[in-house]
């Protein structure tokens, strides 16, 4: 095994990771607020996808221009998924709020990929920008540069959502919400509008994470338990509740993959990473950064 | 008086498939009514596990496809089917014994990540170690006869349902229910907790494999890794939730629900029927958390109601801690 495939696999990995890590911000956020597990995250980062691929095909709008227009309507997907659905979850003791949200967040993935491939097709579909297939090479590891990219919109997105939680009025009143939300109340949180505002930013993340997907790999109807379970991974990972080592525990993912296909076989790269996720699972249920019985 | 409209009914039912089974020349009927028996079979298995025991299991699957694969292997190689189906479910029954100790240890949410994490790994290694598509030899296609998996199928679904009733009735039953109640409460009162998850989660996973074995049977071709694709996890959820979870009658009647409104619904548009389900689906967990049973519970409110059904108590124990 030369070294040079392995470190050629590494960089691959920690880019990887780094859209791991992006996809599983927006889910951390709305499991460790609203305890609600949205399994259709996936498929909001499929929407988002879409949203990047018709901007770019119909207005020519580069995916990185159209970032922000992506956020936006993502965002107010968000606002509409929880007032329609969400909204009634959240209303419900943790225990059952977690079991129903993750029966109609299935429900849903039903719907959105069905709706997808009615009106999207079941095409795959990628942006090929003029810098698609650009890289630059630092001695003998190849960069793709839309894959870099995504890593720093991943840590760009980490950093901004870390500034939000704990320097701003809304991000000490989502804290607050998410370690005790009675209590919250009690001290003239507006919960449900924290709730409203969080979820909405949690399918924004997915948005433009959708984004770089579109960007960097493909986007078809039926990506959305891919990206999912992975994100799930991540989030167990980083420790259910824990913000911080989301993008940290995406890079480990995207590691494990990566050495996994030169040691074992692409084939089985994924199986590698499940299989060594349920090991870790088994002996440190709260993740690398969580607490104990938290 | 209720006890007696429930034999007849069952003795109805069972008598009319028995009969469509022998009269019925119509290949869509026929094909219609194994499809349903084994997604009921299924969901019931699922159902012992997530209704009783209240684990909700995102890797059913993968129990489902292991009988198949291994009914569907030895009946191809030779093996009588009785024999195949036999040493299918036995070795499913004890690979999740082995499986099921480290992921009974996962509590609620974590479970139902471990076992997605479970099925996925399972289904995408299916697909690497059998690649090719398994079709009946032509001498078989050639005499293919409804009637064998027909009856196959309604055998299994006949077992599934009688191991649920049985389940439901016995002290191991009510073990499982007080388990997804409150598995402190259980505790406190001296159930096993983990014992009961681990039967709950061997027989329904033994179940789901002999479902799995019918399906192998019936089907003409089809790729080995299919059978664990988590689409099947999925509708014995679906089906489970929209007929009532929990209960016995439930997953029978949400099969049959699903099997015929998707076949009566409009086929030029495959994804309005998926939309339609799903968003069935939303509703009855939203609005309706005893599935159509409850419905037709409340239509005739005047029967008595035998258990309390899982979500019930879960909305009674929330009312107090609504958000206002």
């Amino acid at each position: 095994m030369s070294s040079q495939l392995i470190l050629q696999s590494l960089v691959s990995g920690i880019l990887v990771g780094g859209i791991y890590g992006l996809v599983a911000l927006g889910l951390a956020l709305a499991f460790g607020v609203l305890k609600v597990l949205d399994v259709a995250h996936g498929e909001l980062v499929m929407l988002g996808g879409y949203a990047s691929f018709f901007a770019f095909t119909y207005w020519g709008l580069d995916p990185f221009a159209s970032m922000p227009l992506v956020f936006v309507v993502m965002f107010g997907f968000g606002l509409g998924l929880y007032l329609l659905l969400f909204r009634y979850v959240t209303r419900t003791e943790i225990r059952t709020r977690i079991k129903n949200s993750l029966l109609i967040s299935f429900g849903l993935v039903l719907v959105l990929q069905a709706l997808a491939v009615r009106f999207f097709t079941a095409d795959e579909r990628t942006i090929s920008t003029a810098y698609s297939f650009e890289a630059f090479t630092i001695g003998p590891v190849r960069v793709p540069v839309v894959r870099l990219a995504g890593l720093v919109v991943a840590v760009v997105a980490a950093v901004a959502l870390e500034w939000m939680m704990s320097r701003t009025r809304f991000g000490r009143a989502l804290r607050a919400t998410s370690e005790d939300w009675t209590r919250a109340a009690l001290t003239g949180v507006n919960v449900r509008r924290v709730y409203l505002i969080a979820f909405a930013i949690s399918a924004a993340l997915a948005g433009i994470a959708g984004s770089m997907v579109s960007l960097g790999y493909s986007v078809s109807p039926n990506i959305g338990l891919g990206w999912t379970l992975n994100a799930l991974i991540v989030v167990v990972l980083a420790g259910l509740g824990s913000m911080r080592g989301i993008v940290v525990a995406g890079v480990f993912l995207g590691l494990v993959e990566s050495l996994a296909g030169v040691w074992i076989g692409g084939q089985y790269r994924e199986v590698a990473a499940l299989v060594l996720f349920l090991v870790i699972l088994s002996f440190r249920p709260q993740g690398f950064f969580g607490r104990a019985h938290a | 008086m209720r006890r007696s409209v429930t034999v007849v009914a069952t003795v109805v039912t069972l008598g009319a498939l028995i009969g469509i089974g022998i009269f019925s020349d119509s290949q869509h009927i026929l094909t219609l009514s194994i499809q349903t028996m084994v997604l009921a079979a299924l969901a019931s298995s699922w159902n012992i596990l997530g209704g009783f025991a209240g684990q909700i299991s995102l890797g059913h699957a993968a129990f489902f496809g292991l009988g198949a694969l291994i009914a569907r292997e030895l009946w191809l190689g030779g093996t009588s089917l009785a024999v195949a189906v036999v040493v299918a479910v036995a070795v499913t029954s004890v690979t999740s014994a082995v499986v099921g100790v480290p992921m009974l240890r996962f509590r609620e949410i974590y479970f139902a990540i471990g076992t997605l994490a479970l099925g996925v790994a399972v289904f995408i290694t299916a697909g690497n170690l059998w690649p090719g598509i398994s079709s009946l030899p032509a001498e078989a296609l050639r005499n293919y006869d409804f009637t064998g998996p027909y009856f196959m199928a309604l055998g299994v679904l006949v077992v599934a349902v009688v191991v649920s009733i049985w389940l439901k009735r016995s002290k191991v039953g009510l073990g499982m229910m007080t388990v997804r109640d409150d598995e402190e409460a259980a505790k406190a009162t001296g159930v096993d907790v983990f014992a009961h998850k681990m039967i709950a989660f061997v027989v329904s996973a033994s179940l789901a494999a002999l479902a799995g074995s019918a399906f192998a049977y019936f089907s003409v071709s089809y790729y080995p890794n299919f059978p664990f694709s988590v689409i099947w996890t999925l509708e014995a959820i679906l089906v489970v939730f929209i007929g009532g979870v929990g209960t016995i009658v439930g997953p029978l009647l949400g099969a049959v629900f699903f099997i015929v409104g998707r076949d009566a619904l409009p086929t030029d548009i495959d994804e309005f029927q998926v939309v339609l389900f799903g968003l069935l689906f939303i509703v009855v967990v939203l609005l309706l958390p005893g599935g159509l049973i409850e419905a037709a519970d409340r239509l005739a409110p005047s029967k008595k109601r035998e258990t309390p059904r899982p979500q019930q108590t879960n909305r009674q124990q929330d009312k107090g801690k609504e958000l206002t």
